[in-house]
């Protein structure tokens, strides 16, 4: 069966846009153009509608009540916005982050911010499978930490870390708790009281939803501080200022509610074809290392290292298929993926890898041609050498 | 029932229908503008397409242009420069600079305006001898609820004399007057789409070449390290086909002022002693700002929104708080005259058939409220 051409693997860069989705925004691109914040007239209050509806659709996704949710431009600025409001708040009596390293970009680099500003950052390491050591964390908690920022699914590697668990240490501790929920939102089950998380980072981009437009979860009781990052109008209660935009709030609200009614489906679906996507390359291309632990992981995601090849000619070679070395923020850099590092891949291997990435709209054709697209590449580059002895 | 009359386009403006084709278009296609794969290098061009459509639209290079989620978080990153030692803004300006300034922590002066709502600009001069540098002055082109419309470039003269950084936020002025960025001469510009019939969610940020910026927002580093986070490549695209729709149109202004005057001069037959707020200075085109004795602006907003018109008691972002408006109290207006203002904004859709609506309906209103200001003047 012929498949249309490049075959999109790189869900976690971003998602094709669900149609839906696109249908919930278009009346607010157009004839609901309000200003949700013009309280005087109709087409405020329609827009301002449509807002209250979104955010109940993103809360209901996560155990949540809608007035916990705040909108933001995306989880890159609830991320900047947590780690940076969080600390400037508690920072006097409380100055002590704790993360990890394979935190995404935007959390890394906030904490260097934050570090910056003189508060002390600890960035916990990962295992070989890429999940932190719970007593380590343990340990790392001082009466003056005042929050844990650990990301649910790790953007490059899927692997998932014990959420749960986490929060309900920082809970015990008395330390808050975020979690970039980023890769995880509308994926995987989320219950906010369950798992103790105070505050979480959600993006409408990776589940189908609209660029531009992402949330925090704000625990309201006991109330957390935070510092506003962004002030003016004071929408938001304070907390973000800016005009909503009822477009994106719409379509992040459908693309949530979509993925609440149909993430077992999804998850059945991505699993079945990823299983079959690494069954086909494991079996035809001995010595192919899946990085990060080979079953705590979300299933849409697949990194592979490629021993013995170059990672950027292999993907050169690989036009077909729409899939890349890892985070698409950085993919313009060069280097090694330090998510990679920080699992102990060593260099000439992270350099031979690919992160594939499918979902909802990934089809049974497109996984075969991609397969065999990857087994006869890697064939016509002269195959794998033996995989390196990995520490674990 | 007939369509309602939207006269609230300070607030948001109607759509565009090229810009909507344009995000549609745009978001029907997966790609993350940072992937170097097809699709991320498709996306990637949208970006960089509507990049120079908005660097166009004012004058500068595509590379000076930061995109971002709106006028808000432009005027922040404008303000929150770590290199500024001390802020000056008018008394005038829109709050998210107002609160930007606030929340740097460092001194901000506030330079007063006329009885027009111009700024002084020998107030500015005073003030900027008096700061510690360095300084950003921030000073908006258009104001969102009078319309008045500040002479940014004496002004950058003045401040880039004495040596400081200018910021304009040209967000409300943008596709209604012509904005120039090196005939204003400014450093910094805040723009936003939604006001031009782009969509929300949408703004940029203008740096002059040369002149570093420092991220508020951290992370993989899109927009050339100055605003990190994955580029919203639809919103981007329509921003792009608004702006080169509204420099196109700047034609529209004539017909606009036209209605506006009208409107003017009708409320002002039936009601002689309405205040015009700054129809005396230099306004944009589709901006009316007017007062009802005696009724809060609460109760004529909705009053005109039963009879199918709908306009603002101020600017959106705070029409919510129940507080007079500092625009109006810089311009000499007691706090119940400024409680009793009404803002009326024309657009690219607005028919002299909409502002005999609005007049009719503000007309009636008055009338009916006569009881509040005392017996009519006509009776005496």
């Amino acid at each position: 069966m012929a498949v249309k051409t490049p075959v999109y693997m790189d869900y976690q860069a971003t998602t094709p846009l669900d149609p839906r989705v696109l249908d919930a925004m278009m009346p607010y691109l157009t004839d609901r153009f309000g200003n949700p914040h013009s309280v005087g007239h109709r087409f405020g209050w329609e827009a301002e509608a449509g807002v209250d509806k979104a955010r109940g659709d993103v809360a209901t996704l996560i155990g949540a009540a809608p007035e916990d949710i705040v909108f933001t431009s995306g989880a890159t600025e609830t991320n900047n916005l947590v780690l940076k409001g969080v600390m400037a708040a508690y920072g006097a009596k409380r100055d002590h982050l704790v993360t990890v390293v394979t935190e995404h970009k935007c959390v890394l680099e906030a904490a260097a911010s934050v570090a910056r500003a003189g508060f002390q950052v600890t960035l916990l390491p990962v295992g070989g499978d890429g999940l932190i050591d719970l007593d380590r964390l343990a340990d790392s908690l001082t009466d003056r930490t005042a929050l844990v920022s650990v990301m649910t699914v790790n953007n490059e590697i899927g692997v998932i870390q014990p959420i749960a668990r986490i929060g309900a240490l920082c809970r015990e501790r008395g330390v808050l708790f975020h979690t970039d929920a980023a890769q995880a939102f509308g994926k995987l089950p989320l219950d906010v009281a369950d798992q103790n998380i105070d505050l979480m980072s959600i993006s409408g981009h990776k589940i189908h939803g609209p660029k531009g437009i992402g949330a925090l979860y704000l625990r309201r009781r006991p109330r957390i501080r935070l510092v506003p990052q962004m002030d003016g109008g004071g929408q938001e209660r304070g907390i973000r200022s800016g005009t909503l935009s009822p477009a994106l709030c719409a379509g992040l609200g459908t693309a949530a509610s979509i993925a609440g009614a149909e993430m077992a489906r999804d998850g059945e679906h991505v699993a079945r074809l990823m299983g079959r996507f690494r069954s086909k390359l494991v079996d035809a291309l001995p010595g192919v290392v899946v990085n990060g632990h080979t079953e705590q992981r979300y299933p849409g995601n697949l990194n592979l290292s490629f021993p013995g090849l170059d990672g950027e000619l292999l993907i050169a070679n690989l036009r077909d298929l729409a899939v890349s070395s890892g985070a698409a923020c950085a993919s313009a850099t060069t280097g090694p993926s330090y998510v990679l590092e920080a699992i102990g891949v060593p260099e000439e291997l992270a350099a031979a890898s690919i992160r594939f990435g499918i979902g909802r709209f990934t089809t049974e054709a497109e996984i075969d041609f991609a397969a065999e697209r990857v087994i006869e590449t890697v064939a016509q580059m002269g195959g794998l050498s033996a995989a390196p002895e990995l520490a674990s | 029932m007939t369509d309602p009359v939207y006269l609230d386009w300070n607030a948001t403006a109607v759509p565009r229908p090229e810009s909507v084709a344009a995000v549609a278009q745009a978001a029907a296609r997966v790609g993350n503008p940072s992937s170097v794969h097809g699709p991320g290098r498709l996306a990637r061009q949208t970006v960089e397409a509507a990049r120079a459509q908005v660097a166009a639209a004012v004058g500068a290079r595509p590379q000076e242009v930061i995109f971002l989620s709106g006028g808000t978080e432009a005027n922040t990153l404008a303000l929150c420069q770590p290199a500024w030692r001390s802020i000056v803004v008018s008394a005038v300006e829109h709050d998210s600079v107002r609160a930007a300034a606030d929340a740097t922590g460092l001194p901000v002066h506030v330079v007063s305006v006329d009885e027009n709502g111009v700024v002084r600009l020998d107030a500015l001069a005073e003030t900027l001898a008096d700061s510690t540098p360095p300084v950003l002055v921030s000073l908006m082109l258009a104001n969102n609820e009078t319309g008045v419309i500040q002479p940014v470039a004496e002004a950058a003269r003045i401040a880039h004399a004495h040596g400081a950084t200018v910021h304009c936020d040209a967000v409300q002025a943008l596709g209604k007057i012509p904005v120039d960025r090196d005939g204003l001469d400014v450093d910094l510009m805040s723009l936003s789409a939604h006001k031009i019939g782009g969509p929300t969610g949408v703004g940029a940020l203008v740096v002059r070449d040369g002149l570093a910026v420092q991220p508020a927002i951290v992370g993989g580093g899109q927009e050339l390290g100055r605003r990190s986070g994955t580029e919203n490549g639809p919103g981007i695209a329509g921003f792009g086909v608004a702006a080169e729709s509204a420099v196109a149109e700047l034609g529209d202004a004539g017909r606009l002022a036209a209605l506006r005057d009208d409107l003017e001069a009708r409320i002002a037959r039936v009601a002689p002693q309405t205040r015009f707020f700054s129809a005396r200075a230099e306004r944009l085109a589709n901006t009316s700002c007017l007062s009802m004795a005696g009724v809060p602006a609460e109760t004529q907003v909705m009053a005109l929104d039963l009879a199918g018109v709908c306009v603002s008691s101020g600017s959106a972002c705070s029409s919510g708080k129940v507080r007079a408006s500092h625009v109006l109290a810089a311009v000499g207006a007691g706090d119940a005259e400024a409680g009793e203002a009404i803002r009326v904004s024309l657009g690219r859709t607005t028919t002299p058939g909409d502002i005999d609506r609005f007049v009719d309906a503000w007309s009636t209103l008055y009338e009916r409220t006569a009881a509040k200001r005392g017996r009519p003047l006509e009776a005496v």
